[in-house]
């Protein structure tokens, strides 16, 4: 399905509570989108900047997510490593429509194709 | 007047005396449009004609004010918006009990149910939402219905009145209402809901703990993570079966799982209609005179399904309507829980981490938790529990984006407190305090005593702990106690605490924290996070793993794992490399194979193209580079050669390395590679601190290097010597021998009972060599070698404990189970994508 400048990617429900689910995008990079303890979604190209691990491998708490390799914690909402680190993944923006999970078109192809 | 159950010829009575103003039809008698002609009315009163056709055969009453109807707290009269004299006094004519079916809008002309028309100039359709229905079988079943309307809640009450068992399906904010209202009927009520945590759209898993745990205590019976399969009956519904199997019995079921939009209506008429009706920021539709208002409506994307946009939308309506457009921006909500006792309170976002920050304050004793969430000292959430006087404050400081700042560190505590001027300082407000004011609830320690305490020489938090126990139980008042010690001791006072905490969550450290969840009981990561006063609102990626385990460890058997506070590895059962792909590597018992075994690697490495294949230090093989997709049809292959899984990537026991042995080495004294085999299925699958690992070396030229592992075997003529907290990491540390025993059955029972105290003693991410280095050999040896009986309550423990654990992992992925864990949620291709669920 196909929703104007909007791609449906899959059911809410899919996604578990405080974990993340992976969209791999044709020719491009995987796309981690995130849920939260309160419920919000977040998408991020599915690579730490330090060391590219996936991210959706990590514990996400608060709006934040530890990278499974070293670590680092990376905001979900900005991307931006936090803490002593610096570094920054692209985020996506994405909407929750119907109990969809909607990845903006052009964003996405910009952040990871 | 009132054209109620009378038969008046189609538009005669429309039009009476040729009323020359333009006719305003609505179609919906509830909240929405009423509320329209209100503010209509209040604009300009005489500016168009009114009729009201309505569904229900009642005047218009508060909807939301069902729940306390139900609870017995009010009745249907006490709730009516608008009595009959209302609608006399204002004109308006009301149809009820006949709800409109069709529009024609070339013809301008609604007609109803009985056949009734009318004519239209312009038209409103507040037609409000639908209860969503689950599409199970026996939905239709008598005894099933939802909770919308009075209809509804007489259905209820005299099913109450019959008494016996009701489920509520939906653990929501209008499930929980159905479900306290039967319950105080005198009905033993079940709540079923899907998800792991009730209302979870408005509240944190904090506050549902909270929630969960009040309605459990007023004897509901609360099942999250329940899936309805089917609803069950003959003639009338008997019960509700779960997807688990399970049946509940029940003789009346609610469900409350949501609403819809109403919108078959404006669909038929050939409105837009996205989510809902869509409507422009004056609520007209896609049809200049047909507007829309109301639950039924879609603005800017958004629907709601809560009364206080409604307002706002009747507003921006009227204002159109006399052609003094203002327009509607969308609302932002709050909820609030009508369930008498209980106070739940929430408002915006309320997402933890990021950009924004938490302010928590948890009073355990009074069962409060207040959360605000600030981003660029502006509130963008709150959620609060048990004490929700200031829902509405935070909630108009939040609407108003006003800079909290100024009042910040007071804010948690509220209006009164924040607004009470001259108190900007948290110290200061705790000096003021009167010496007999409560410190502490839990041990009822006065401010005097806690100052006193500290003038006789506690300077530190836990030397006042332990001289008079302020802030030695629930931690809540542990802010309140430091800042005392700052005010006492002033420059003295050194602000550091001697006991490490578990992480930046807490101010307890792990001993506390084990302690507190055996001593109250504590079986779930919220229900310790409340307690012990946690400052975040689901933990970091330190106390999450740290908290499952400790659960794990105190509630064998009971506490059921959460997969989002594993590392990744524990939660894949496989080990993640640098590029992202995994590790697999099969247990084999003490190190030993056979051609069956090696021939179902050697076929997953060629089958999966996995580059690389390696012998481990602890004597087993390890396949690389095997992707996420990939890993439950690899563990399939393996199972169906007799392998289960290593547990190469747990903090949990390794392996088990032995030595050849008695049987063929010239030089061995007892089975090193027998005994080797038995412990090792003992102990596999069992949860640890850290990872662990044994060998047996079957004499003491120590082939298995058994004295730098966590727990080694030496095998010599006389029997076994036991050694201990050995490790061969960063920094090496021989063994500590323990003792020396007689028999296989003996090592094999000091072992579990080593683990066991392992398990139960250690922090979190300790490994045994520090952990004894900690504790001492001594107190190692008081406990297994000098206290018989303790040693073998401990081994008894852990032999419990393994029967709930050694169930292999790979077996119940390879056939299916969290399948999610090993897919992708969909593809993304540029111009179309297909979901794969």
């Amino acid at each position: 399905m196909h929703i104007g400048d909007w791609i449906d990617v899959g059911p809410l429900a899919a996604i578990p509570m405080r974990g993340a689910r992976t969209v791999p995008v044709a020719g491009g990079e995987e796309v981690a989108l995130f849920r939260t303890g309160d419920n919000q979604v977040f998408a991020l190209v599915n690579r730490c900047p330090h060391k590219h691990g996936p991210l959706s491998q990590g514990i996400v708490h608060g709006h934040a997510v530890s990278c499974p390799l070293h670590n680092w914690r990376i905001s979900l909402a900005t991307g931006e490593a936090l803490g002593e680190d610096r570094g920054c993944t692209p985020t996506i923006p994405v909407k929750v429509t119907g109990g969809r999970v909607l990845l903006c078109r052009a964003s996405t192809l910009k952040a990871a194709a | 007047m009132d054209f109620h159950g009378q038969a008046i010829a189609n538009d005669e009575a429309d039009e009476p005396g040729g009323d020359p103003r333009p006719h305003l039809v609505v179609v919906g008698n509830g909240m929405a449009g009423c509320r329209a002609i209100e503010e209509l009315i209040a604009r300009d009163a005489g500016r168009y004609r009114v009729t009201i056709f309505g569904a229900e055969p009642h005047v218009n009453y508060n909807r939301i004010m069902l729940s306390p109807v139900l609870a017995g707290e009010k009745t249907f009269e006490q709730i009516v918006i608008n009595d009959r004299a209302w609608y006399d006094d204002n004109q308006i004519a009301l149809v009820t009990d006949d709800p409109v079916i069709a529009i024609d809008r070339a013809g301008k002309k609604v007609t109803a149910r009985s056949g009734r028309t009318a004519r239209y100039d312009k038209l409103l359709i507040a037609t409000g939402s639908d209860p969503f229905i689950i599409p199970v079988p026996g939905k239709d079943l008598p005894g099933v219905i939802s909770f919308r309307d009075m209809k509804d809640v007489d259905h209820m009450l005299a099913a109450a009145e019959k008494g016996g068992d009701a489920v509520v399906i939906g653990g929501g904010l209008l499930g929980l209402e159905a479900a306290h209202g039967l319950s105080l009927r005198g009905m033993k009520v079940t709540v079923l809901h899907i998800m792991p945590t009730l209302m979870e759209r408005q509240l944190d898993e904090a506050a549902s703990w909270l929630l969960k745990s009040a309605l459990e205590a007023r004897g509901q019976t609360i099942l999250t993570g329940a899936d309805t399969a089917e609803i069950v009956g003959e003639s009338a519904v008997e019960g509700v079966r779960l997807k688990d199997g399970r049946l509940i019995p029940a003789s009346l079921v609610v469900m409350a799982v949501g609403i819809r939009p109403s919108v078959a209506l404006a669909r038929e008429a050939g409105l837009a209609v996205g989510r809902a009706i869509q409507v422009d920021d004056h609520m007209v539709t896609s049809d200049a005179d047909v507007l829309a208002v109301g639950e039924c409506v879609e603005h800017d994307g958004q629907v709601y399904g809560l009364v206080a946009p409604l307002w706002e939308m009747c507003r921006a309506l009227a204002d159109g309507l006399v052609g003094k457009p203002s327009g509607y921006r969308g609302s932002v909500t709050s909820t609030k829980l009508k369930v008498s006792g209980i106070d739940v309170f929430s408002a915006g976002e309320f997402g933890g981490g990021g950009e924004s920050e938490d302010i928590v304050l948890r009073d355990a004793s009074r069962g409060v938790y207040k959360r605000v969430v600030v981003r660029d000292d502006r509130i963008v959430g709150a959620v609060l529990y048990g004490d929700t006087a200031d829902g509405n404050w935070y909630f108009d400081l939040m609407k108003k984006g006003e800079d909290i700042a100024p009042v910040r560190d007071l804010l948690i505590f509220g209006q009164a407190f924040a607004q009470g001027g001259g108190q900007a300082d948290p110290k200061a407000a705790v000096a003021a305090l009167s010496d007999d004011a409560e410190i502490c609830g839990c041990n009822g320690v006065s401010k005097g005593r806690v100052v006193a305490t500290i003038q006789a020489g506690a300077c530190t938090l836990d030397a006042v702990r332990a001289s008079c126990k302020a802030s030695a139980s629930c931690g809540s008042c542990t802010g309140l106690v430091e800042q005392l010690l700052a005010v006492t001791l002033g420059d003295d006072y050194g602000g550091e605490r001697a006991v490490k905490t578990l992480c930046k969550c807490t101010s307890f450290g792990h001993a506390d924290i084990r302690r507190e969840i055996v001593a109250q009981g504590m079986k779930s990561i919220p229900e310790v996070m409340q307690r012990m006063s946690w400052s975040t609102p689901d933990g970091c990626s330190s106390c999450r793993p740290a908290l499952n385990y400790y659960l794990l460890c105190a509630w064998p058997g009971e506490y059921v794992d959460d997969q989002q506070s594993r590392f990744v590895n524990e939660r894949m059962h496989a080990n993640i490399q640098k590029d992202g792909t995994y590790s697999v590597v099969p247990r084999m018992w003490g190190g030993i194979t056979n051609p069956r075994e090696l021939r179902a690697i050697a076929d997953v490495v060629e089958k999966y193209d996995a580059p690389m294949v390696k012998v481990t230090g602890g004597q087993r093989l390890d396949i690389f580079g095997i992707k996420k997709e990939d890993l439950p049809a690899v563990w399939a292959d393996l199972n169906a050669a007799g392998m289960v899984s290593g547990h190469a990537y747990g903090k949990s026991l390794r392996t088990v390395k032995t030595c050849v042995g008695s049987e063929w080495c010239r030089f061995g004294t007892q089975d090193s590679t027998g005994l080797g085999v038995q412990l090792e299925h003992m102990s596999w699958g069992s949860w640890m601190p850290h990872k662990f690992k044994i060998a047996v070396s079957g004499c003491p030229r120590n082939c298995a290097e058994a004295t730098i592992k966590d727990f080694g075997v030496v095998c010599v003529d006389s029997g076994y010597e036991l050694h201990v907290g050995g490790n061969g990491g960063i920094k090496v540390r021989a063994t500590d021998l323990l003792c020396k025993v007689a028999t296989e059955q003996q090592a094999l029972d000091y072992c579990a009972a080593f683990i066991q105290l392992y398990r139960e003693e250690a922090h979190y991410l300790e490994r045994t060599a520090p952990w004894i280095e900690r504790i001492g050999l001594d107190y190692v040896k008081a406990r297994i070698v000098e206290d018989e009986v303790g040693r073998e309550a401990l081994t008894a423990r852990f032999l419990f404990s393994q029967s709930f654990s050694q169930d292999d992992p790979w077996a119940a992925r390879a056939a299916g189970s969290e399948r999610e864990q090993h897919a992708h949620l969909g593809e993304f291709r540029p111009l179309e994508t297909i979901a794969a669920e």
